[in-house]
């Protein structure tokens, strides 16, 4: 559908370009992007140069940060009106709608893309009511499993609920195969929160109720406390503390994890067999449950690309918005991010040589949690990155380490 | 000094084999780590030796074609060389008048504390400020506003460096050449900075190791290849977020390539520099 | 000429560093102050006058005191290492050996190397799962199994401070040495004739020369010690749980993270006031010590 559009402005930029070839100046746009694996530094160029092939008089300067780094960079980009499309995290619009860091762009999204954009997708972008951008990368995070280790030590199937998952490692641990069987990204960063809010679903937990810190009690200390068990038992890498997505993915790859909590991405590169000594071997299942509460656990890990309120050229920005989030351009890069489109799940071109992630995803997706929604993420996460890292390191227990945290959110 | 006995020479030799040992091996494994195959640098147990020397990541750094990591490098490189210089060149430009002032004037000696004492002052302390009024300027994200946000890092050191100087200089050169009708500029310009030349080298070269060096304010102050240095780019790539080590050692070894080599070359100069401060303060 | 037009003179060649430093520094240090007073947010809103409010808030809040027993440690412990490999490396390059040329050369290594690359570098050192300290230490068998440096609080700190040392005591190494090398000789055979042991030696005949570089050294040292970010930016970001978390991250992350200007603002004064009073008593330790030992 979309393909028709991105047509569409392709022959309107020529158009233009042919009737007043000379008359316009080029015009430059800046676009910040993360540093990451899925949707790579070469991949963006590449996407990039095929937009600006199409649209001669826009020229795109690109910028990559790593994701530690993204949202200051926006932010402190305000001030010198730096950036005219910017990455953004489904935790940020909350912080940047309030702060008028990016343009409300509801009125531009064409029926087209309402319809055609999975529903789930959407929420990515949107705060009280209004768009601030189209979603771009849609993600959660899945269970992966080397088969060849679940085999050896004779489990069938992967895990359902995370008790079994504790399970199946202490069998593998027990059976000498590896002595950490589990890894995760409890570095004192976002990824932390990212892996704790999977738990966070699973065990059907609330961040905030009314306005207010709710994470401390229920669901909420459960996942936590799984955490700090799974820590302590020794079935989780003790390394995890300071892994980021990325150290998980070689630890998994290098074939010293049986079980590995990850993005979309790993599937693909785990497989790839020039990285991985794995390939072949990777099994991906949505994220467990738990028994009595949830059949499985997601959380919403997408991204979306908006357009600053500094931007001298939104029009141009949409465009490249536009471009990079259309359904043709997702389509060629669904290797290693999925498309935000319903209908590319049943395209067979997406399709083949990853169907077990379609098949994961299809679930995974539907179930994403979200983080929590408020202009002060930033403070109320910086405390339960904390609280997490307490409770692993065993400087306090998880209920006063989330009391803690809930006293020093900022809310 | 005496003659020393057998057991104090073996043991001043294998101290300093320790030493040339704790200095160099990092050094050596930055280096290393750049030219290993991806493949030895997540080995366990761990290839200390690449079987074969991989230069490609210097290639695909140094590389200049638009839009590609190489040019995102290249240009950070650049804007450091950049920066740096203008910095440098502005700091000489203040610190000689001032420093010689200092020197010829030990009255006005006051307010040259002053300024040294904004060395105490963090960063962090000015940030705030610093970044509205260069936004108010649009000289955020810019070589220019950082090279004067520089320049008030060098200045202060490259003025006492001046100073301790000019100090070495006798006035009664001065006064015969003013004696002779030179007037005070054509005496500076002819008798005073020719003698204080080696001064003027070993400040110069300060200031661009000091400014070359400087992360805090680059990163808060730019945002992308038009002004970004070498040391953001490099935290940005060890960030975690890139899985090939030998990529961000290559990164590290070319942001040390000039530095190092300034100071292997240079550290005559460097040396007296360091101690003509300390020894006299 | 003229006392007066000297002095005049003097202020003019002065004006364009203190043109600079006045509009660079000055005025944006006056701005912070002013700052402090207020909630600004940091771009928007300038806020509303609040008093001393933030003030009371940071300096009551336990992440600021658990941050500034952290500054401290990393700031003591660092300096204090580097002076005494710096003093005792000095002593070894100033014995005569073989090569002690080239071993001098090198000392200049870690020094121009650039705080981020040698953050980074011992970052990736320490790397739990394919680090060359792990690796190093379980091939010589001094540990079994890999090790977490960076993971765990107790070892994050001290695996920061050997960063931290082995990039700055060679320049400690090379102030000392210069300073030993203007040690007359004859002096020194004197106190050899006089039969004073080694120790003695040092205390009454080196000593009294190298103190006063070594404390500006000293100095110098403590106070980059106090404001310090890039390192442990890149190498740790504050973690584990916050436990290598420094007042200048601190104030990035109140200032700019959660754009609270005025407290971020206010915060950063502290951190300058503290630095101020710590840099004035040992300027005051530096004039005694430099009369009493000379």
């Amino acid at each position: 559908m979309l393909k028709t559009t991105s047509k569409m402005l392709l022959g309107v930029a020529f158009a233009g370009g042919l009737m007043m070839p000379h008359a316009f100046a080029e015009t430059s746009l800046n676009a910040l992007f993360m540093a990451q694996a899925a949707y790579s530094e070469a991949d963006v160029r590449a996407m990039t140069e095929a937009f600006t092939k199409a649209n001669p008089d826009i020229k795109v300067n690109l910028e990559f940060v790593p994701y530690e780094g993204l949202h200051d960079k926006t932010v402190l980009a305000q001030g010198s009106g730096g950036y005219d499309v910017v990455l953004f995290d489904v935790i940020w619009p909350a912080e940047y709608a309030t702060n008028n860091v990016l343009v409300d762009v509801s009125s531009r999204i064409t029926d087209e893309m309402k319809k055609g954009v999975l529903p789930g997708a959407w929420t990515t972008v949107q705060y009280d009511g209004k768009s601030y951008g189209i979603p771009w990368i849609l993600d959660t995070k899945y269970l992966f499993y080397n088969k060849e280790i679940l085999e050896k030590a004779g489990i069938t199937a992967p895990p359902k609920t995370w008790d079994e998952l504790s399970e199946q490692a202490k069998t593998i641990k027990d059976k000498g195969l590896l002595e950490t069987p589990i890894a995760w990204s409890w570095a004192q960063a976002e990824a932390a929160i990212c892996d704790y809010t999977t738990l966070v679903s699973a065990y059907r937990g609330e961040f905030l109720k009314d306005g207010k810190p709710d994470f401390q009690t229920g669901g909420g200390l459960d996942a936590l406390n799984y955490m700090v068990e799974s820590y302590k038992s020794g079935l989780t890498n003790p390394n995890s503390k300071e892994f980021l997505e990325e150290d998980v993915r070689k630890v998994f790859q290098n074939g010293e994890a049986a079980f590995a909590l990850n993005w979309t991405y790993m599937y693909n590169l785990a497989n790839d067999p020039k990285e991985s000594k794995v390939a072949g071997k990777v099994g991906i299942v949505p994220a467990p449950g738990v028994a009595g509460k949830s059949d499985i656990s997601a959380m919403n890990g997408s991204m979306g690309l908006g357009i600053t309120s500094t931007s001298k050229h939104p029009d141009e920005a949409w465009k490249y918005v536009a471009y990079m989030t259309s359904q043709a351009t997702q389509n060629e890069y669904a290797k290693l991010s999925l498309p935000i489109w319903a209908s590319s799940y049943d395209d067979p071109a997406v399709i083949k040589g990853q169907e077990e992630l379609i098949a994961a995803a299809k679930i995974g997706l539907a179930a994403m949690y979200p983080r929590p929604t408020t202009p002060k993420y930033q403070e109320l996460s910086t405390a339960l990155q904390q609280a997490i890292q307490e409770a692993l390191l065993g400087q306090a227990s998880p209920e006063d380490a989330l009391k803690t945290a809930a006293e020093n959110s900022g809310l | 000094m005496g003659p020393r006995s057998l057991a104090f020479t073996i043991f001043v030799h294998a101290c300093a084999l320790l030493l040339a040992v704790v200095i160099l091996a990092p050094v050596a494994w930055l280096f290393v780590m750049s030219i290993s195959p991806a493949a030895d640098l997540s080995a366990k147990p761990l290839h200390w030796w690449p079987q074969e020397a991989d230069f490609s990541r210097y290639k695909l750094l140094l590389s200049t074609v638009e839009n590609s990591a190489g040019a995102a490098f290249t240009a950070a490189l650049r804007n450091s060389i950049e920066v740096a210089g203008m910095a440098t060149l502005a700091a000489l430009a203040v610190a000689i008048p001032a420093g010689w002032a200092v020197s010829r004037t030990p009255s006005v000696g006051w307010s040259l504390s002053m300024v040294i004492a904004t060395y105490m002052l963090p960063p962090v302390a000015l940030a705030v400020p610093l970044y509205m009024g260069l936004a108010r300027l649009g000289m955020l994200n810019n070589v220019f506003g950082l090279a004067l946000v520089y320049l008030t890092i060098l200045a202060p050191f490259t003025t006492w460096l001046m100073k301790s100087g000019f100090d070495t200089i006798p006035r009664e050169i001065e006064a015969a050449a003013m004696m002779d009708g030179a007037n005070l500029f054509q005496t500076l310009r002819r008798i005073t900075l020719p003698l204080a030349m080696p001064v003027v080298a070993t400040s110069a070269l300060f200031a661009f190791l000091l400014a070359w060096d400087e992360f805090f304010y680059a990163l808060l102050f730019t945002s992308d290849q038009r002004a970004k240095t070498l040391t953001v780019t490099i935290a940005d790539l060890a960030g975690g977020r890139i899985a090939d080590y030998g990529l961000i050692a290559t990164a590290g070894v070319l942001a040390a390539l000039p530095p190092v080599f300034i100071g292997l070359v240079m550290q005559r100069a460097l040396i007296s520099g360091l101690t003509s401060g300390g020894v006299k303060g | 000429m003229s006392g007066p037009f000297m002095t005049t003179r003097a202020w003019l060649l002065m004006l364009p560093l203190l043109g600079v430093m006045i509009a660079v520094i000055g005025w944006p240090l006056v701005d912070t102050i002013g700052l402090s007073f207020t909630n600004a947010k940091l771009v928007g809103t300038s806020g509303t006058f609040v008093g001393f409010d933030n003030y009371a808030k940071m300096l009551s809040s336990t992440n600021f005191q658990r941050t500034l027993y952290t500054t401290a440690w990393f700031a003591i412990v660092s300096v204090a290492v580097e002076m005494v490999i710096g003093v005792l490396t000095a002593l070894l390059l100033n014995q005569e050996f073989h090569g002690r040329f080239v071993l001098r050369a090198l000392m200049i290594l870690p020094w121009a190397l650039p705080t981020v690359v040698n953050a980074t570098l011992w970052r990736l050192i320490y790397n739990p799962e394919y680090g060359a300290l792990n690796a190093a230490l379980t091939q010589i068998g001094i540990i079994d199994s890999y090790r977490s440096w960076l993971g765990e609080p107790g070892t994050a700190m001290t695996a920061l401070i050997i960063a931290d040392t082995w990039k700055n005591f060679p320049l400690v190494t090379l102030i000392a040495l210069a300073a030993l090398q203007a040690v007359p000789r004859d002096i020194r055979a004197a106190a050899l004739v006089d039969g004073a042991g080694p120790l003695a030696r040092f205390r009454y005949v080196t000593l009294p020369f190298i103190v006063g570089p070594l404390m500006v050294a000293l100095v110098l040292r403590t106070i980059e010690a106090f404001k310090v970010f890039d390192i442990i930016w890149v190498m740790t970001r504050g973690g584990p749980a916050n436990s290598t978390r420094t007042l200048s991250i601190l104030v990035y992350q109140e200032a700019f993270s959660f754009q609270r200007a005025g407290s971020g603002a206010s915060l950063a004064l502290i951190v300058t006031l503290l630095v101020t009073v710590l840099a004035a008593s040992y300027a005051v330790l530096v004039r005694k010590t430099a009369g009493s030992a000379r």
